[in-house]
């Protein structure tokens, strides 16, 4: 009985007694890691893409299955189900784009630029980075909870035993999808920006309808739209090759999906900007000056 | 009882065997979780891998499904050794094994006939008539007839378990893995399972690997056993010369006996002070 006590006093002492000192981590060090860690999950969504475009490009040449309808069916929910929503984002982009341009050139008396402004600041930019986020939103994040989802169930380990590859039977039509979705959610965000742009010219900046879209037309060259197009195509890869990468490791239980989920959504954001930031300097430095 | 104690000269492949399994390890970073595991599975025979939680024995059925990559040893099914194998012969080799997972894992976004189409879509050229013939066949087999429609959230434990062994039958499998058939379903619906696996070991005479807890179900169905303990066999037999051994261990476990300091308070307080070197 004594010792039991003993034993009893001893664990109580135990749990209280201090922690032995944690030993700080140099910052070199974190960054070192934080950089290896990044450039790690680089090569991750690299050899994922990889792998897709394998799937979709030269395994149909083996004799294996393409998976068309599961590439329709992603493409339905990417892009025709995002339609209302980027409609209206698009549309109220342009109409702020519209005020806030109208706010300096109308120091300067040039209201006529507004049109201008609004067209080469959608097509060349908005248009795509907007899209891209309410993709994100909507399709990034699915992708992450559906894999994950399935990831939990067991059911990724289900494809494999069925000697079905998980990457050709699930992510290389979401590859599919988005790189065919993007580009048109993008034109039709161009468009929406434009028309929400029209109204503030319309209403406050003394066009006609068809004079702001004449504007409009002329401000454009084909290289504003054609540069936008292909960094939506790029977003779309990023975003799908994030989406099912998070997705794909998502670890065991219920609260794994969710952080899978935030994950890709930040993860995707973060990278979006960055692939932006690194096309439209690509751009810049190739544009031919005049 | 009879441990196996063939080495790995001894060849991989003789007649009767389904899978042979040598000096198997598999580690997760730098844990060991299979020290080095021996056994045959032969055609046609029902092996029982029994353990308790954290044994191993669900590492050792990943491992021979071909989820998990050894870490040293080897396993041989149908004449190919898994551990290097190419890409393209694991899928051709996977097409001639069924798996039954603990969860089902039933595709939720198809129908039930759709899971068990699945394989026969992906890897036949049977047209679409056909496949529905089967799928019918194959979900009458599980007893699940008229279900083709449903989708697994409709479905109960037990109905989802006999939806995912149709889909593992899709192929005709020659061997067939279960993961815990009977877990999280009620004695009469684990019983009415263990009476599926018996009645497909009986009709197609399959080699079928089960992985279980469950005594009375691995008693039932077993033709042979595997006892897995902190990943080593301790015991590989008939039912009857697992149930006559007098193997400590095996006894403990096959008597449900916990572990002795976990039973009396003092043992427990003795262990958890020791842990924290008081």
């Amino acid at each position: 009985m004594a010792r039991k006590k003993r034993r009893s006093a001893a664990f109580s002492r135990s749990l209280l007694a201090p922690q032995p000192e944690i030993r700080l981590v140099s910052v070199t060090e974190t960054v070192g890691q934080a950089t290896i860690d990044g450039l790690a999950y680089l090569g991750d969504l690299t050899i994922l893409t990889g792998r897709s475009l394998h799937a979709v490009v030269i395994a149909p040449f083996q004799g294996q299955r393409m998976r068309v309808e599961r590439a329709i069916h992603q493409a339905m929910a990417v892009g025709v189900g995002a339609i209302p929503i980027l409609s209206l984002i698009s549309f109220f982009i342009g109409t702020i784009l519209a005020l806030q341009s109208a706010y300096e050139l109308r120091r300067f008396g040039a209201m006529e630029f507004v049109a201008n402004a609004v067209a080469v600041s959608m097509t060349r930019e908005l248009g795509p980075l907007m899209t891209a986020i309410v993709v994100i939103g909507r399709s990034g994040s699915a992708f992450a909870a559906e894999i994950g989802t399935m990831k939990v169930n067991e059911e990724i380990d289900a494809l494999q035993t069925m000697a079905l590859d998980p990457v050709h039977f699930l992510v290389a039509p979401k590859f599919v999808a988005m790189a065919l979705m993007l580009p048109c959610l993008t034109t039709w965000a161009d468009f929406m920006g434009v028309l929400g742009g029209s109204a503030f010219g319309v209403a406050g900046a003394g066009f006609t309808f068809s004079s702001y879209i004449r504007t409009t037309l002329s401000a454009l060259v084909f290289r504003d739209i054609i540069t936008g197009l292909i960094k939506s195509v790029m977003f779309g890869m990023v975003i799908t090759a994030v989406g099912c990468q998070e997705g794909l490791s998502t670890g065991l239980g219920a609260e794994q999906v969710g952080r899978s989920t935030t994950s890709a959504v930040v993860k995707s954001i973060f990278l979006v900007v960055l692939v932006d930031l690194v096309f439209t300097m690509l751009f810049y430095l190739t544009a031919p000056h005049s | 009882m009879t441990m196996s104690s063939q080495n790995e000269s001894d060849g991989p492949v003789s007649e009767g065997v389904a899978i042979s399994v040598r000096n198997l390890r598999v580690s997760y970073s730098d844990r060991e979780v299979l020290h080095g595991v021996t056994f045959d599975v032969n055609a046609g025979e029902t092996m029982v891998i029994l353990g308790g939680s954290g044994s191993g024995k669900s590492t050792l059925l990943r491992t021979l499904m071909g989820l998990e990559k050894p870490s040293g040893g080897e396993i041989w099914i149908r004449g190919k050794n898994l551990c290097c194998i190419s890409a393209h012969d694991m899928a051709e080799l996977r097409k001639k094994l069924g798996v039954s997972f603990q969860s089902g894992a039933l595709f939720g976004s198809m129908t039930v006939g759709e899971n068990v189409a699945l394989p026969l879509r992906e890897h036949t050229r049977l047209d679409d008539s056909t496949i529905e013939v089967m799928v019918r066949l194959k979900l009458e087999e599980v007893g699940l007839s008229g279900y083709e429609d449903y989708i697994p959230a409709q479905l109960s434990g037990g109905m989802k378990k006999r939806a995912a062994v149709a889909r593992a039958l899709a192929m005709d499998p020659e061997v067939l893995f279960f993961d815990e058939p009977s877990a999280g379903l009620d004695p009469i619906i684990a019983a009415g399972i263990d009476d599926l696996i018996l009645k497909l070991k009986k009709a197609f005479r399959m080699t079928i690997v089960v992985v279980t807890h469950e005594l009375a179900s691995a008693f039932l169905i077993a033709d042979r056993m595997i006892l897995v303990d902190k990943g080593n066999i301790i015991a590989l037999g008939t039912v009857e010369e697992l149930k006559s051994s007098q193997q400590p261990r095996v006894r403990q476990f096959l008597d449900r006996v916990p572990e002795p300091d976990v039973a009396e308070d003092e043992g427990f307080l003795d262990r958890l002070t020791e842990r924290l070197r008081l």
